[in-house]
């Protein structure tokens, strides 16, 4: 250890309790950064996670320009044989093909617009999470042949339940007219007002049959058991549509581009209030560091009146600072990493949570997510504002006049 | 190194609406290798000479030059420089720096002058030696008597040879046998190793080792004489 380090460690225990009550400050917001920073990545990662389980999985196959512009006759040809060779080349993952056009779906005293969506029952429940939250009846089986699904919001307002008979009537790929006669055999309850009101489930064989598809589908959904899974089904995904010409591989972060948008608007906002914290932090370090050199004045006037150059003055005070704020970071990495492990394995939630979540088929709590990233983060700003706070102390150096200094009481 | 010029030194302050003039009009030929105390009242304008022929305050005007070179004319950094390479300081009230020990007090400058660690190692210890601190070396100054923590200022001031130590009143707060011990200490490293001395005090004592003698009053020389030793 060098003369100029424990001369720095000594000075910083001259005032124990000064500097004790500095670093625990450093502790507190790193104990709080370390945490809320895991806890709120670790929430953005299970709304990614939900929004992508609940119905357009982690990737899709889909014709070029679909897309931006979703029309029937923008298709996948064979897509039966696809979703098969999708499933060999991703055995992990759930592959499911769909095909979706908009209809008119009439029930005996009302009709409305709906988003009708082909699927195949056997694998849909794999890939989404609405065959979960069906309320009454039941989600489509493979041997249905003319079943439709319903969300909540729209069956109410078409005035129809289980049973019922739904009349569609739509154009077919061929532009031709489209129509059928289906039975609701499930009604499920998302969650979102959107996909309630609007969606509807049909086995995709009848879909196209009725819509003049052949073996024709819109999208291949595939669904990951992680998210950092992707880049890598992404390739695997390309190489097997590789020759095909019209097709491509998009994922999650193109299939909603909002999600993104509303991650960064909520972290901007979480900085903001991280950011009062960090702040607070950097001005008691400035005032433990300020009264410290102003203390010394006399002593620094010594050492400078020895040919001492200010910057080394300076360094002294940036070195005792460092050391304090490392001692904080220590401190508070450790706090902070225990107190995210124990939330990582049992959740965090509040009173009422589960319940609620209970009834979407979401997760009862939230889980932070411990990373190198998340658990550095805060600690590495609060100690590059600690470092920041103590400048103007160390400037302030620059200026001594040594016999002035030593003439200071 | 260590012959100083010094050229019509003015120095003024002001205290409230007073203005004091510290140095007025002062002239001082020192020679290499010299022992000179200057002695006069408080507020005579010792210290202030002190002050400024090592560089550590502003001259209203005149010139001071060691060796030739201008020291009124360096900037901040070199005069630090000078300061750090050239000249030793021994303070009236020690001012050792608190949180280190003995043999680091004496350590931290040639740290700086970038010494080798085992090479500051051995010379510290021999200087501690020499003051008679050896089995002091690990205490901090506030364990240490006055008397013991001048000569560790001493040593600090020493150790690393300077061809000029700058005293100020370095006896003030020793009792007879440390002021005796200490004089002898500054007389041998001036006649073995032609230190230039310059000590500011007004104790008769100290005055007596002096090779000659320069007296102030009002910021002015008044006389300057050569002392015959017995």
């Amino acid at each position: 250890m060098t003369l100029s380090l424990s001369m720095a460690w000594r000075n910083l225990w001259r005032h124990s309790r000064r500097t004790w009550l500095t670093v625990t400050a450093m502790v507190f917001s790193n104990v709080l950064l370390v945490f809320m920073i895991a806890l709120q990545f670790g929430t953005y990662d299970m709304m990614i996670e939900n929004t992508l389980k609940a119905f357009s999985g982690h990737l899709q196959v889909q014709a070029e320009g679909y897309q931006d512009n979703p029309k029937l006759r923008t298709s996948i040809p064979a897509v039966t044989a696809l979703v098969d060779e999708l499933q060999r080349a991703l055995p992990e993952a759930e592959v499911a093909g769909r095909a979706a056009a908009f209809a008119l779906a009439s029930s005996e005293q009302r009709s409305f617009g709906i988003q009708l969506i082909g699927v195949q029952p056997g694998v849909e429940p794999h890939v989404s999470s609405i065959p979960n939250l069906v309320r009454r009846g039941r989600y489509l089986e493979r041997d249905d042949v003319a079943e439709i699904v319903l969300g909540s919001v729209m069956a109410r307002n078409l005035k129809a339940d289980v049973g019922s008979e739904i009349t569609l009537l739509g154009s077919g790929r061929d532009g031709s007219f489209a129509a059928g006669i289906v039975t609701v055999v499930g009604v499920f309850e998302s969650g979102s007002s959107d996909m309630d009101r609007s969606f509807a489930e049909v086995p995709l064989a009848w879909f196209q049959d009725t819509f003049t598809m052949g073996d024709h589908g819109n999208s291949i959904a595939i669904a990951l058991g992680d998210l950092a899974e992707v880049p890598a089904a992404v390739q695997s995904a390309k190489s097997v549509i590789g020759t095909r010409e019209g097709l491509v591989v998009v994922d999650w972060n193109t299939l909603h581009p909002g999600l993104r948008q509303a991650i960064q608007a909520d972290l901007s906002s979480g900085w903001f209030m991280y950011g009062v914290l960090i702040i607070l932090v950097a001005f008691s370090v400035l005032n433990t560091q300020l009264m410290s050199v102003m203390e010394r004045t006399r002593e620094f006037g010594v050492i400078s009146a020895l040919g001492i150059r200010p910057r080394r003055l300076a360094a002294l005070v940036l070195l005792e600072t460092a050391l304090m704020a490392l001692i904080g970071l220590a401190l508070g990495l450790c706090l902070g990493w225990l107190v995210s492990l124990y939330f990582s394995i049992n959740g965090f939630s509040y009173p009422g949570m589960e319940e609620v979540a209970a009834r979407y088929s979401l997760p009862g709590a939230m889980y932070p997510s411990i990373t190198v990233g998340t658990m550095l983060l805060g600690p590495i700003v609060v100690f590059g504002f600690c470092l920041l706070a103590a400048l103007y102390p160390a400037l302030r150096l620059y200026r001594l006049r040594p016999v002035a200094a030593m003439r200071a009481a | 190194m260590a012959e100083i010029k010094c050229v019509e030194l003015c120095k003024t302050y002001r205290q409230g609406d007073a203005i004091i003039k510290a140095l007025d009009h002062v002239s001082l030929d020192i020679e290499q290798g010299a022992f000179i105390c200057l002695s006069g009242p408080s507020g005579s304008g010792k210290t202030t000479l002190l002050n400024m022929i090592g560089g550590l305050d502003a001259l209203d005007s005149g010139e001071i030059s060691i060796d030739g070179q201008r020291v009124d004319l360096l900037e901040k950094g070199a005069l630090a420089d000078l300061r750090l390479h050239h000249i030793g300081f021994v303070f009236q009230s020690y001012n050792l720096i608190p949180v280190l020990s003995a043999r680091e007090n004496v350590e931290f400058v040639m740290q700086v002058q970038g010494v080798p660690a085992a090479e500051r190692r051995r010379k510290s210890m021999a200087i501690l030696e020499e003051v008679g601190l050896k089995d002091m070396e690990g205490r901090r100054p506030s364990q240490l008597s006055g008397g013991q923590q001048q000569r560790v200022a001493v040593a600090r001031a020493i150790v690393s040879q300077p061809k000029l130590v700058l005293a100020d009143e370095p006896t003030a707060n020793l009792d007879s046998v440390s002021a005796k011990h200490l004089m002898e200490l500054f007389v041998e490293l001036n006649q073995n190793h032609r230190v230039t001395f310059l000590i500011s005090t007004h104790d008769e004592r100290v005055m007596r080792y002096a090779q000659r003698l320069v007296r102030m009053r009002d910021g002015k020389v008044v006389s300057d004489e050569i002392q015959i030793s017995d």
